[in-house]
């Protein structure tokens, strides 16, 4: 079972079984995006409220393996509290984990696990480039919310 | 084990006059894994290939290669006789009356569909046309029908299915009323289920509709008559049934392709251009533009003779004898934390199972599948539709071919165990 344990990692397995942050939120006030990934079927629905340019809550819905539901499951407790820009930078940072965005110019070291907290248990997805796709799949969704909140703000 | 008989059990291990173990020998993939396990259940999606497709197109490409319809040195003409020689051996092979002119070279069943649809939409389909299609199609007998719908505005009807995968026939005639054309699956890629052709393509004649009949999911394994089956056109792809990619097939009634207007332009598809037009070429070759994929279909016509040489009955008797033991292994070891969609009854269905487990979604089953070198595919098998009834994103599919055997629904089941254990 080499490389299993890399991608299952204990607190993925947590996350996947016992999901934060999820359900629904009403749209309006909130905001909801949805993804997909075509590869698989799995979809993803991101609803977010914003306090201004803050995030104040979040919530995951929608169906998937355990790495998307587990890569939702972190990032929903990763974001929240956070302003756009932080957000921004996190999701663009995880992308660069994943292998599938360059480290920005002067910020090298910025895809160091050290920073992630649980989010580096991911690390080990780069290993299955198929199911990079999975673990992203919420981060882009989330992007896209973040972003259609700054339009209608 | 129980209440399975001796022969059933020798099916299992046998194709007809030979031994699983003995064709496993003719497949090189076989040959490079023998020191890891390698299960390989995904022939569904693509087949493995026996050496001598491999040799017949590495012979043409070493010996004979050179272009066909075209030069008048002698390898061009053995490589134009090979050609049209693998048009006439694919052409039996599916009871073809005329198989030198029915047999169009395409690069898959996929674009075989696209041929016929936008071939026949050119004559056939205006804004008031009807076009029926079925609820379980695969992507490919779907897409291209709304693409052409946006672009000319007929109406598509599909026929549903049941909870086991079957098609539900009862409003068959009204669905059918006033169509032009009506294009169904042979069999469904997800639960393996039968569709009634014969009695489809007879519905469809009544209408004074053409019938087209999706075979990549059936040619492979069951012996094919189109003239029995009474339909217009049949799409086929040879990488499914151990022939290399690249190398497709439509079928066509030759009548009906005549007047038929091409699809692609190009070299080879024009008897004469002249700067205010074209006049097409002759039956096939009008809708085969441009070089066609020759080594490809001289692959194909080997793979239809290692098919045929061990015969399309003993296959489809082989792989019922391994769904059959499957369905109930599957059955007696998971009971209801596994769940298989389409019937439960063997001879009911072609050689693949899409299951989900209780618990692990299909793409981390899949994963831990693959640990054991247990090769299934998980996803939406391009029919996202049926997926939706289903009330599932995705499943895990295992499909069986002549190289499976007993050992190899043992090594899924014990793998589903792990799964099942590792997700707990």
């Amino acid at each position: 079972m080499s490389g299993l344990e890399d991608l299952y990692r204990e607190i993925i397995l947590d996350h996947y079984k016992n999901p934060r942050n999820q359900g629904e939120l009403p749209t309006p006030p909130a905001i909801v995006e949805q993804g997909h990934n075509p590869l698989c079927g799995d979809e993803v629905f991101v609803y977010i409220e914003m306090d201004g340019d803050t995030l104040v809550d979040i919530k995951i819905g929608g169906q998937g393996c355990s790495i998307s539901r587990s890569s939702a499951s972190m990032m929903s407790t990763a974001v929240k509290g956070k302003n756009s820009e932080e957000i921004h930078d996190l999701i663009h940072r995880f992308k660069a984990m994943m292998s599938v965005e360059e480290e920005r110019p002067g910020h090298e070291g910025e895809a160091d696990l050290k920073e992630f907290g649980e989010l580096a248990a991911l690390q080990g997805v780069v290993k299955f480039p198929v199911r990079i796709k999975c673990a992203t799949l919420a981060w882009n969704t989330l992007n896209q919310a973040i972003d259609k909140a700054s339009q209608q703000g | 084990m129980d209440g399975l008989s001796t022969t059933e059990l020798g099916q299992m291990d046998r194709v007809g006059d030979r031994t699983v173990a003995e064709i496993r020998k003719d497949f090189p993939i076989y040959r490079r894994a023998e020191d890891s396990p390698f299960v390989f259940l995904d022939s569904g999606a693509s087949s493995q290939k026996p050496s001598a497709v491999l040799d017949a197109m590495d012979a043409y490409y070493s010996t004979t290669h050179a272009n066909v319809h075209r030069g008048v040195y002698a390898i061009a003409e053995r490589a134009t006789e090979l050609y049209e020689n693998a048009r006439v051996t694919l052409g039996r092979f599916i009871g073809a009356p005329k198989p030198s002119r029915e047999i169009v070279f395409t690069k898959n069943a996929t674009e075989a569909i696209n041929l016929a649809a936008y071939s026949l939409a050119r004559n056939r389909l205006t804004s008031k046309s009807v076009v029926v299609l079925t609820e379980m199609e695969h992507h490919a007998n779907l897409v291209p029908w709304m693409i052409l719908k946006e672009q000319i505005g007929f109406e598509i009807r599909y026929i549903p299915f049941d909870q086991d995968g079957f098609l539900e026939l009862s409003q068959l005639d009204r669905l059918l009323e006033g169509s032009s054309i009506v294009a169904a699956t042979m069999a469904s890629n997800v639960f393996g289920t039968l569709t009634p052709i014969k009695e489809l393509a007879k519905a469809a004649h009544a209408n004074g509709a053409i019938f087209l009949a999706d075979g990549a999911q059936y040619v492979p394994h069951y012996k094919v008559d189109v003239k029995e089956l009474g339909i217009d056109l049949l799409a086929m792809t040879g990488h499914k049934m151990l022939g290399p990619t690249g190398i497709g097939a439509l079928w066509g009634r030759e009548e009906l392709l005549k007047e038929m207007p091409p699809f692609m332009g190009g070299g080879d598809m024009i008897e004469d251009v002249r700067l205010d037009g074209f006049t097409p070429n002759e039956v096939p070759y009008k809708f085969e533009a441009g070089t066609p994929p020759i080594a490809e279909a001289i692959g194909l016509a080997e793979a239809v003779r290692y098919l045929e040489a061990i015969g399309m009955d003993q296959i489809r008797l082989h792989e019922e004898s391994l769904l059959d033991y499957a369905l109930k292994s599957i059955d007696e070891n998971f009971g209801g934390s596994v769940t298989v969609y389409g019937p439960t009854d063997a001879t009911k269905k072609g050689g693949v199972i899409s299951l989900t487990m209780q618990g692990v979604h299909p793409h981390d089953l899949s994963q831990i599948l693959d640990q054991s070198g247990v090769c299934v595919r998980a996803g939406h098998h391009c029919a996202k539709p049926v997926m939706k009834r289903l009330g599932v994103g995705a499943t895990a599919r295992a499909s069986f071919y002549i190289y499976n055997d007993k050992s190899d629904v043992d090594a899924l089941v014990e793998a589903l165990a792990k799964a099942q254990a590792f997700f707990a």
